[in-house]
């Protein structure tokens, strides 16, 4: 599973971060960062913090294969 | 008919952000005819802002940001393989390796590409690089990790400001070369610029602000640049971040409006050919696209932002399955973000569509800020610097053309600086760094200092 985030939705209210701290984390006061590729084992944690964000910035999604013809 | 145009060959060139966002509109909203995305890089859809920050910081693996998909576009995707041209009489997409590709409609997604050091044998230095792709990101990622003694950054644009920002947070020793009078002052204008003067040397960056590289050395092995300025930078690393190029080359016989700015487009994404008669089934999105915005007064804009491929992606593909009347103008404010020394820098409206700037909360000094741009007595932009939230606020003010500067109280506190001040944006021909929110049109002209107060 991968995430993007539309960082010019986000308003960085760091919600997600504290729910899923391994995938989401801030740089300095409020910029966002995050770690596309989500390993099996956050996936749940990802998926509340994406129902958490109040803005819905958070898109989760599988990834075009990469044999895809 | 216009039931048809659910059905029939669609061709999307170009796959990545504005080409899979597209691809999965045209589903959504009901397309079940064939769809063919065609893309040159070998890369299923991958996200790019990450490659300038986590995959530099060593966070992320430069292969590991592939986009997600809202929805499976079910379609035919022909990656590694580039479009050489388009026959629109013919309607078929030309392809470098196997058959023509007909269409009904076509979506022109090509983006840009970095735009490289214009010495070929200087460019072709093992330790000269540029920063586009994942690959690219792969490859600068590496000769960081690898601990070079220095890290050259020609030019102070966004791309090159977040290159070297990752530098510092890595511990390595950066020079940033930059033609114009400070970093980012070209999508700015000078009051920012000044703070990211500052940030850039808090941070222990080598900034060289007013000089230009005049050429880079070494025996194979990049070593090192000259400055116009007589002096030397021994460096391992060169990243060159002068910008970037619209991949329009591949539309030369096309008869379309392509050229260097991108290819001219309505506000409902339908290209222009070259005697500006808008075309029935050729589309345009995303970075590669100029289009007319009633904000900015009709001006064609270009955009470098995520924001906007993703809007206007969505727009072209309802466009290319409804008829006329039915048909959506792209009228999303432009909005980017950029992250850099720790600092959130966000903006909505064209920040370089602006005579006087006004400080309308915070302070350089704090850090914190709010910057609103006025053009003409009326708001156009603004950017916020660690105050995302108040952003949305500013949007409203663009968007309903309110008068510059705002009033005071408008905002949760009464503006900083009292007194706007001329937004300082320099002609974009004297830097290194393209505006990331280029004007295409007449530029107006800013420097006709003129107070317009309340009205
Ligand atoms: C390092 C970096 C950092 C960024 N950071 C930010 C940021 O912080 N905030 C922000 O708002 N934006 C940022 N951006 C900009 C953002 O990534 C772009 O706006 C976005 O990628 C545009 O998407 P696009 O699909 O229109 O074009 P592109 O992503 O350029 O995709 C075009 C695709 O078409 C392919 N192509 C070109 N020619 C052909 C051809 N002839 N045949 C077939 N395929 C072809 C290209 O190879 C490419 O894969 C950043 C960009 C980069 C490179
Ligand atoms: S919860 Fe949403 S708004 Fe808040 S930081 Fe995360 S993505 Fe941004």
């Amino acid at each position: 599973m991968q995430i993007v985030v539309d960082l010019a939705r986000c308003q960085g209210y760091a919600q997600c971060v504290f729910l899923a701290p391994q995938a989401f984390e801030l740089h300095g006061e409020e910029a966002l960062l995050c770690h596309p590729a989500v390993p099996d084992e956050q996936r749940e944690r990802v998926r509340q913090a994406a129902a958490a964000c109040p803005v819905q910035a958070i898109l989760l999604g599988e990834a075009v294969s990469r044999g895809a013809r | 008919m216009p039931g048809d145009l659910k059905e029939g060959r669609i061709v999307v060139v170009g796959a990545s952000l504005t080409g899979l966002r597209a691809a999965e509109k045209l589903r959504e909203e009901g397309f079940t005819g064939s769809l063919t995305i065609v893309g040159d890089e070998p890369h299923p859809p991958y996200d790019r802002p990450p490659l300038s920050k986590q995959v530099l910081f060593g966070e992320v693996p430069a292969n590991a940001t592939a986009l997600p998909m809202r929805r499976d576009p079910e379609a035919e995707w022909r990656l590694g393989v580039r479009a050489t041209g388009l026959d629109t009489v013919g309607k078929r997409v030309l392809l470098a390796d196997g058959e023509p590709v007909p269409y009904d409609r076509v979506l022109i997604a090509t983006g840009t590409r970095a735009r490289p050091w214009p010495n070929a044998q200087e460019a072709a230095l093992d330790g000269v690089l540029t920063l586009r792709t994942c690959d690219d990101a792969a490859l600068l990622a590496e000769r960081l990790a690898a601990g070079p003694r220095r890290v050259l950054v020609i030019g102070g644009g966004f791309t090159g400001s977040e290159i070297a920002s990752a530098c510092r947070e890595r511990g390595l020793d950066v020079t940033v070369a930059e033609r114009g009078p400070a970093p980012l002052v070209g999508a700015l204008g000078g009051t920012l610029a000044k703070l990211a003067a500052a940030m850039h040397r808090n941070h222990g960056v080598d900034l060289r602000c007013e000089v230009t590289v005049t050429a880079l050395r070494g025996h194979g092995h990049f070593t090192g640049a000259e400055l116009s300025d007589g002096s030397r930078v021994d460096a391992d690393v060169c990243v060159v971040a002068m910008g970037a190029v619209r991949n329009v080359e591949w539309l030369a016989e096309s008869g379309l409006a392509a050229g260097p700015r991108g290819i001219a487009c309505d506000a409902g994404c339908r290209a222009f050919n070259m005697y500006g008669i808008v075309t029935d089934d050729v589309f345009v999105a995303g970075d590669v696209s100029r289009f007319p915005h009633p904000l900015f007064d009709y001006q064609l804009l270009s955009l470098e932002h995520w924001h906007n491929a993703v809007e206007q992606a969505e727009v072209a593909a309802h466009n290319m399955i409804h008829p006329e009347p039915l048909r959506r103008p792209h009228l999303a404010v432009p909005a980017f973000w950029s992250s850099q020394f720790g600092l959130n820098i966000k903006s909505v409206g064209v920040p370089t569509f602006s005579d006087h700037v006004v400080i309308a909360q915070g302070s350089l000094e704090a850090r914190r800020l709010a910057v609103v741009y006025g053009y003409r007595g009326r708001v156009t932009a603004a950017v916020t610097v660690d105050m995302a939230k108040s952003l949305e606020y500013y949007q409203d003010l663009i968007e309903t053309a309110a008068q510059f500067p705002p009033v005071a109280g408008a905002s949760d506190r009464p503006p900083a600086a009292e007194v706007p001040i001329p937004s300082d944006v320099p002609d974009p021909s004297v830097l290194y760094h393209g505006p990331t929110v280029a004007l295409t049109g007449h530029l107006p002209d800013r420097r006709l200092a003129m107070m317009r107060p309340a009205v």
